[in-house]
């Protein structure tokens, strides 16, 4: 029913615009010295401070402020020489003081890019993707709405507050419009926030993990007519939390707002919220009235002036970026555009170096991770790198194929068994006795059974037949209890048919 | 009778053994006992807190150990400063029953000094007034005449002194708060330079010009309490990393031969009472004859400063005053099943806040609104930094500068109840140095003829010269002393048991 992708882009010229909040590791909070572990018993990482108490003054984080400025230089940004604090005022009861502590017109990081590549059909295009601005500020708290059928706060019973994550230091990082992505805006918005995530990855900065919420996206997405400079009305996708769902979440709205507007709707400035199992996304606060929240600069906190030496001293000490380290890893590997591609849409680049440093052929473990570890997470919904096994675990199991020890298809088993929680590779070969059957007595005396069992398959494939002998050598895997090569088994049957 | 004498006569008491701090605590409960029911300059007394603390500090002197000055002196604190588990009321409807769960630095510090806290005084809702006639829990009386205002907001501290309850208080000063209530009850108050003195702990009502600071009856037990509770504070952004000035020093000292004292033009005339103006004069020709030079300046722009302070005190306290919202402290109104967040929310301000403190949130709420901004809140920091350089310049040929305190002496209570404007104009020559962050100090300059009133001595130094203050408010003070005969005090009668 619904309409095609390629309709919609042969009509509209969708304009994006991506706004990511980066929870920061800090060992504690942006203003107070509260701890920040993730899932601690609710409101037992509090304080005056982050309770918002009344008489409690705030106090910056110097590691806060460290790792947003490496942030900034991470993406090109300038680093103001003289940034403010600013509260933006609104009530909400998870906010403990009613305004959150931000910045406004002074952030502290402005004016970057970040170059971003994407695979497609027409080969590797590259896109700039222009920051704006990198500022800093205070998580607020969570609401568990109980009762009621939505999860909401409308029609619940009562709502539950719980301050731990309340004044967690987050950087916001808000792009420029992005332009002429054309078709492709889904896969730009996806390989922004990759390569946004792997950068912030190897500053250390975050752990960024979008099912947590320590990153977070928001998708800003409007269509205008192809060759009209009118922009159309945005929508702000929240609650996208996967990479997979960042490229859903502007595909949808793309579609949902070319189906308005063909109809002769229009679009209503909202936020929305993203729905993983249907793909959707649902009516969230309008944005219609522009909200207005009074900000003025924050009086309790003095201007951040850094010192600039210690930002130079900062971007000498910055890594490798990704996209090089990428280019470096691909070399060394001898692995082609493609295959590099893949590996980084299906996000196991990472894990797959971790396994090759752990001393397995790059070939061979990209092969693992790409292949039957890839095939189980998608039958278990789940990402890769969220399976329990390791890139030890791989790099064993790679070891033990290399040596002859596992048949590749003994090697399948210990990995889904692995993944099944029946312990490390080694301990589930223990446990299931898993052994190559590699003796050629072993294997001739259950040739010779499988032979005899079926005596018209042995006479056809003497007499030439040599895909019948498939069947006989089903029959010896079967006898082996599959631990013997099959290719050896193949051999040593031909050759003992005369074939 | 003790409770009659200065609080550094107390202190050689203590020290020489004619007394203890028990002994002087009960005579002061006593006292309050006596009197308040009258004057009601206490909201919370603490009996038993304030005589375990004066026994600890006997026990400390008897076992020898080295003492502050102030070690044993009980003393009464504005309710807007938190004390751990004591009642902090700020004067509103809105805190009633909550017990702050930390100290505020202040507080910290005169435990540290072992300072006996008696209780927490009156005050006007959130600091915001001239009078203390809005308090939720009713005016305080001043001692000298029971029918007048303390002046405010602090009328509970100044009242308290007056009426022998307590030999030292607390005060707030955001616009006067400390120094008119010192000159309507004949007592000192000294504004410490913005940043000398922590404010952690204070309930925020405006936070770029609120400071808490010493009240006193003599300038010396004034220095002496600066003393204990000044300096840099790393939970406050706003404390000043400096040393302290030798305030103690200066107050001993007491010398302004050769200095040059400024004249404000704009801090008289019209609007001014005769008698107090009168006194003014009085006090210039006693420096005069002390050796001081006299200066006439200009400040143009104080014109100004009135209309300015109520933009930003308002827009500041309208989002300090936000955290109020009966989620997490203070009373809750129509939380019942069916009743929204926000609607208790609305029911709670409703009550809970008192007609000039939904006055100044509404005022800042709209001086901070989009459109409205730059006209309002940004013209009003403008005119901030005009009257910082007015002092700038005029400090450029004086030392200090000096006005009365307030134009009128005390009025009636309920005289301007209903007429905020001439309510506002109380703090016409107190306002400026709130703006410009700088020190200033209120002490008595004698009775007006009108109404035989104590009318107040204004003196105001450049940031971190509080020590200039006590300078020429000692010798102020000593030369009055020696015209008068007797401290003014001694003029308050009617009041209790004749002591």
């Amino acid at each position: 029913m619904s309409l095609k992708y390629e309709d919609v882009i042969a009509k509209y010229e969708p304009v994006l615009g991506l706004e990511v909040h980066v929870e920061l590791g800090t060992a504690s909070k942006m203003f107070c010295g509260c701890n920040t572990i993730f899932g601690a018993e609710p409101n037992t990482q509090t304080c005056p401070v982050c309770l918002g108490l009344p008489g409690a003054l705030p106090v910056v984080n110097e590691k806060a402020i460290e790792y947003t400025i490496m942030i900034g230089l991470a993406l090109n940004c300038s680093i103001a020489p003289f940034s403010r604090f600013a509260r933006k005022n609104y009530f909400y009861p998870d906010m403990p003081k009613n305004f959150q502590t931000s910045q406004y017109d002074e952030p502290i990081c402005v004016n970057g890019f970040l170059d971003v590549e994407i695979d497609s059909n027409e080969g590797i295009k590259k896109f700039r993707v222009e920051v704006e601005r990198v500022h800093m500020e205070e998580d607020t708290g969570k609401s568990l709405h109980v009762g009621g059928a939505t999860g909401r706060i409308h029609g619940a019973d009562y709502s539950l507050l719980d301050y731990n994550r309340a004044g967690i230091p987050l950087v916001e990082i808000v792009t420029k419009i992005v332009p002429g992505t054309g078709k492709y805006a889904p896969e730009v918005a996806r390989a922004y926030v990759a390569e946004l995530r792997d950068i912030l990855r190897s500053l250390n900065v975050s752990d960024v993990k979008m099912e947590q919420g320590s990153l977070r996206c928001d998708a800003n997405v409007s269509l205008r007519l192809i060759g009209s400079d009118v922009l159309g009305t945005r929508s702000e996708t929240k609650n996208v939390n996967s990479l997979r769902s960042v490229e859903r979440a502007v595909r949808g709205e793309m579609i949902r707002h070319a189906e308005l507007l063909n109809k002769g709707e229009r679009v209503v400035q909202e936020t929305r919220h993203f729905q993983e199992d249907t793909g959707l996304t649902r009516s969230g606060r309008s944005k219609e009235q522009a909200e207005d929240y009074r900000y003025f600069p924050e009086p309790d906190l003095v201007p951040i002036v850094p010192d600039a030496t210690w930002i130079e001293t900062m971007r000498a000490a910055l890594p490798e970026k990704p996209s090089i380290h990428r280019k470096r890893l691909q070399e060394a590997w001898a692995v082609p555009d493609k295959e590099m591609a893949s590996m980084i849409n299906a996000d196991v680049l990472e894990i797959v170096e971790a396994t090759v440093i752990l001393g397995a052929d790059p070939t061979k473990a990209r092969g693992w991770w790409l292949g039957e570890i890839a095939r189980i997470a998608n039958e278990k919904e789940v990402a890769a790198t969220d399976l329990p096994i390791t890139p030890k675990d791989v790099a064993e199991i790679v070891a033990l194929v290399a040596t002859g020890d596992l048949t590749d298809k003994l090697a399948r088993q210990v990995i889904e068994a692995v993944i099944a929680g029946e312990g490390r590779p080694s301990e589930v070969i223990e446990k299931r006795g898993i052994k190559v059957v590699s003796d050629d007595g072993a294997l001739m005396a259950a040739i010779k059974k499988a032979i005899s069992t079926q005596p018209d398959v042995a006479e056809k494939v003497r007499g030439g037949n040599v895909p019948a002998a498939g069947a006989l050598i089903g029959a010896v895997m079967k006898e082996t209890k599959g631990q013997a090569d099959a290719a050896k088994v193949r051999e040593l049957l031909l050759k003992h048919l005369g074939q | 009778m003790i409770i009659k004498r200065n609080a550094a006569d107390m202190a050689a008491a203590l020290a020489n053994g004619e007394t203890t701090s028990v002994a002087l605590t009960q005579a002061h409960l006593d006292r309050i006992a006596e009197v308040d029911k009258d004057v009601h300059a206490f909201l919370y007394v603490d009996t038993e807190g304030a005589l375990a603390q004066a026994a600890l500090a006997d026990q400390k002197r008897a076992a020898g150990k080295k003492l502050s000055p102030l070690a044993g002196i009980p003393l009464a604190l504005k309710d807007v400063m938190v004390q751990k588990g004591i009642p902090t009321t700020c004067g509103s409807k809105m805190l009633e029953g909550w017990r702050p769960p930390y100290d505020s630095t202040v507080v910290s510090k005169l435990r540290a000094a072992d300072v006996v806290i008696l209780g927490k005084t009156n005050m006007d809702e959130f600091a915001m007034g001239s009078s203390t006639e809005n308090s939720a829990y009713g005016p305080t009386h001043n001692p000298w005449d029971l029918s007048r205002i303390p002046g405010g907001s602090g009328g509970g501290s100044s009242a308290s002194l007056a009426a022998f309850e307590a030999p030292l208080a607390i005060g707030t000063d955001t616009g006067g708060s400390i120094r008119q209530p010192a000159a309507v009850t004949g007592t000192v108050g000294v504004k410490p330079t913005y940043g000398g003195v922590s404010r952690y702990g204070l309930v925020a009502f405006s936070s770029s010009l609120d400071q808490a600071g010493p009240c006193g009856r003599t300038v010396l037990d004034t220095a002496l309490l600066h003393e204990t509770i000044a300096g840099h504070d790393p939970k406050d952004s706003t404390s000043i990393n400096a040393t302290v000035p030798a305030i103690v020093i200066a107050a001993k000292n007491g010398n302004v031969k050769g200095l040059k004292i400024g004249v404000i033009k704009e801090l008289q005339g019209e609007g001014y009472q005769a008698g107090v103006l009168n006194r003014f004069n009085e006090s210039l020709e006693l420096l005069a004859g002390l050796g001081a030079e006299i200066i006439e300046v200009s400040c143009s722009y104080f014109e100004y400063a009135l209309a300015a302070y109520y933009l930003i005190a308002p827009s500041e306290c309208s989002s300090n005053l936000a955290r109020f919202d009966a989620m997490r402290y203070g009373i809750r109104v129509g939380d019942k099943s069916g009743v929204s967040a926000e609607e208790v929310m609305n029911l709670t301000r409703e009550v809970g806040f008192g007609r000039e403190v939904k006055r100044r949130i509404i005022l800042g709420t709209y001086a901070l609104s989009s459109g409205y901004y730059d006209a309002y809140y940004g013209s009003a920091q403008k005119v901030r930094t005009l009257i910082k350089q007015d002092f700038d310049n005029a400090f450029t040929k004086t030392d200090v500068l000096v006005s009365p305190t307030a134009p009128t002496t005390a009025f009636k209570i309920g005289e301007k109840a209903d007429d905020p404007i001439a309510m506002y104009l109380n703090d016409i020559a107190t306002i400026p140095v709130n703006m410009a962050g700088i020190c200033g100090m209120s002490l008595p300059s004698g009775l007006a003829d009108e109404d035989n009133l104590p009318a107040g001595f204004q003196i105001m130094a450049p940031a971190m010269k509080d020590d200039r203050l006590y300078n020429v408010g000692a010798a102020l003070e000593s030369a009055l002393l020696s015209k008068w005969g007797a401290p003014i005090l001694s003029h308050v009668s009617g009041l209790g048991a004749r002591a």
